[in-house]
């Protein structure tokens, strides 16, 4: 009974100090942000972090869409044949314009960039770590936080919000697709139905959950690649939990802001 | 006075301790070559040194500076004068050599990219590198790589030069031109040398005082014909390559006999 109790202990222990961990990165970098902006920061830095964002976004560029697109149709199919059935199909639209810029374009986002990004940032900082490479920062003066997380992270927070204006245009224009070639709805009746169906609060709620997400990737990628402990296969580990983590976290901040939004923003 | 003063310094890992009350001075422009088995605390012993771990109890002084009790900006101060270069070499990968050397003259001085530039050859040029600036680390041979962190440990001259196994996993030839070269760096710049190693012909060759550490203290402290003519049986068995535990072949042979007569055999 008691190592049950001790279990239960030691594993919520561990997650508070990794809980701090991500608050002290957080705190630091946001100190340390000033660097990597253009004209006030370090050039070096601002020219680290323009090569993230293509790493980050236009990298990411043709898997977002796709995935849009092909969500985008799922999700027009699946409402109208059940909507058809009320005589309602024109609520497509409505569904797949509110669906995606509130709920589904920052999500669908935020989990190709964890994939991608999240797994990318721990395995490179975990590799600079094994090779003593951050040991090498620490002692010519260069704080790896300043040097290697704040531009990862100020390219993550551009690119995502950017990556999921792109996957909510794909989505919307895949339900024009499929309206189109179901009922033969003309594409710029489509967009204006579009336009009146969404409300400028839903774009913005869609974009600060998009930064959160950026937020929760760079950061707990990073934060893997800085726990990296011991030899190459801790990096593989440090990667897969990298990006364990951070989906479930874009989940659980997704619910928490869906709620907030809720709530707090009425229409 | 000494440069580097270590006081009573206590190191622990997880309640094992490493470093034992070790005491030693290094004086400016001597190379102090510290010498031990694998796992005698060698590299934990340079890690302090250079102030990347901090100690259980004790001190490391600095120029006059207690590494564990300055504030960040003395730190890095202190720092500039310490040029480090990694058992692993650690340069980063991304950079190529001449951007590995400049790296810290762009980040800490205010040169004009010509003036840097033309830094940066002389450095590779001390090293014989001068030729490869362009090459990426991994399109160079191991003592290559290592003469390449050797260049960049010393981008800001600094007054310290830290070299951790320097001639480890190189063959006789190569590391005897990296001997070669701490010695020409040392009368060049006048600069003091710390060297971790565990190959003698390499330590008797470039010391001016060799640090003999034993399960983490020091068996012996003294110039290189005092080590030679040292009596201490630790300092004997490692200078006269005497394994201190040899497997008993008497219980070796008990606990097969004893496996022999177990039911799972004889059946």
């Amino acid at each position: 009974m008691a190592s049950i109790f001790e279990g239960v202990g030691r594993r919520t222990l561990a997650e508070l100090d990794y809980v701090g961990s991500l608050n002290i990165q957080l705190w630091s970098t946001l100190r340390a942000m000033k660097s990597a902006l253009p004209l006030v920061g370090n050039r070096y830095r601002w020219k680290a972090t323009v090569r993230q964002m293509l790493q980050i976004g236009y990298d990411a560029l043709p898997m977002v869409s796709l995935m849009a697109i092909c969500t985008g149709f799922i999700l027009a199919m699946q409402g109208a044949s059940e909507l058809r059935r009320f005589g309602a199909l024109h609520y497509v639209i409505d569904l797949v314009a509110v669906g995606f810029t509130r709920e589904l374009g920052p999500l669908l986002t935020a989990i190709a960039v964890s994939g991608r990004s999240g797994s990318a940032f721990a395995a490179e900082i975990g590799t600079m770590k094994v090779t003593e490479e951050l040991d090498s920062l620490r002692v010519m003066a260069l704080e790896p936080v300043e040097f290697v997380l704040a531009p990862k992270y100020l390219a993550a927070l551009i690119s995502v919000p950017c990556l999921t204006i792109i996957s909510n245009t794909f989505g919307i224009v895949a339900g024009g697709l499929f309206m189109f070639f179901s009922t033969r709805l003309a594409p710029l009746l489509y967009f204006r139905y579009v336009l009146e169906s969404i409300a400028l609060r839903d774009v913005i709620t869609g974009l600060i959950k998009s930064v959160a997400f950026a937020t929760i990737i760079a950061h707990v990628g990073c934060l893997e690649g800085f726990r990296v402990r011991g030899g190459p296969d801790s990096v593989g580990r440090s990667t897969t939990s990298a990006v364990v983590k951070s989906t479930f976290l874009v989940i659980v901040a997704d619910a928490v802001f869906t709620a907030i939004f809720y709530f707090t923003v009425r229409p | 006075m000494p440069i580097i003063s270590i006081r009573d310094l206590v190191v622990e890992y997880n309640g094992h301790r490493v470093l034992d009350g070790l005491n030693l001075d290094v004086e400016p422009g001597e190379t102090m070559v510290l010498l031990g088995g694998s796992g005698s605390g060698k590299s934990t012993l340079l890690r302090q040194i250079i102030g990347l771990e901090r100690p259980k109890s004790g001190t490391v002084t600095v120029k006059g500076i207690d590494m564990n009790r300055c504030s960040p900006a003395e730190l890095k101060r202190l720092r500039h004068s310490i040029g480090v270069a990694f058992q692993s070499a650690a340069l980063f990968n991304s950079l190529s050599v001449e951007d590995n050397v400049a790296l810290p003259l762009r980040e800490h001085t205010r040169l004009a990219p010509s003036i840097i530039d033309l830094m940066v050859w002389m450095k590779l040029a001390v090293v014989g590198l001068a030729d490869f600036g362009k090459l990426l680390p991994q399109e160079l041979s191991g003592g290559m790589k290592k003469r390449g962190a050797v260049a960049r440990a010393l981008a800001l001259d600094p007054e310290i030069l830290v070299l951790d196994e320097p001639s480890a996993g190189l063959d006789p030839i190569v590391a005897a031109e990296l001997d070669e070269l701490i010695l020409l760096l040392k009368q060049a710049f006048q600069m003091t040398v710390i060297v971790v190693t565990h190959e003698m012909p390499s330590a008797f060759r470039i010391a001016d005082r060799i640090a003999m550490l034993h399960k983490g203290t020091f068996s012996s402290v003294g110039t290189k014909d005092e080590i030679r003519a040292s009596q201490d049986p630790r300092v004997r068995h490692f200078l006269d390559r005497i394994p201190e535990e040899l497997a008993n072949a008497t219980a070796v042979a008990a606990h097969f006999e004893k496996y022999l007569q177990t039911p799972e055999i004889t059946q």
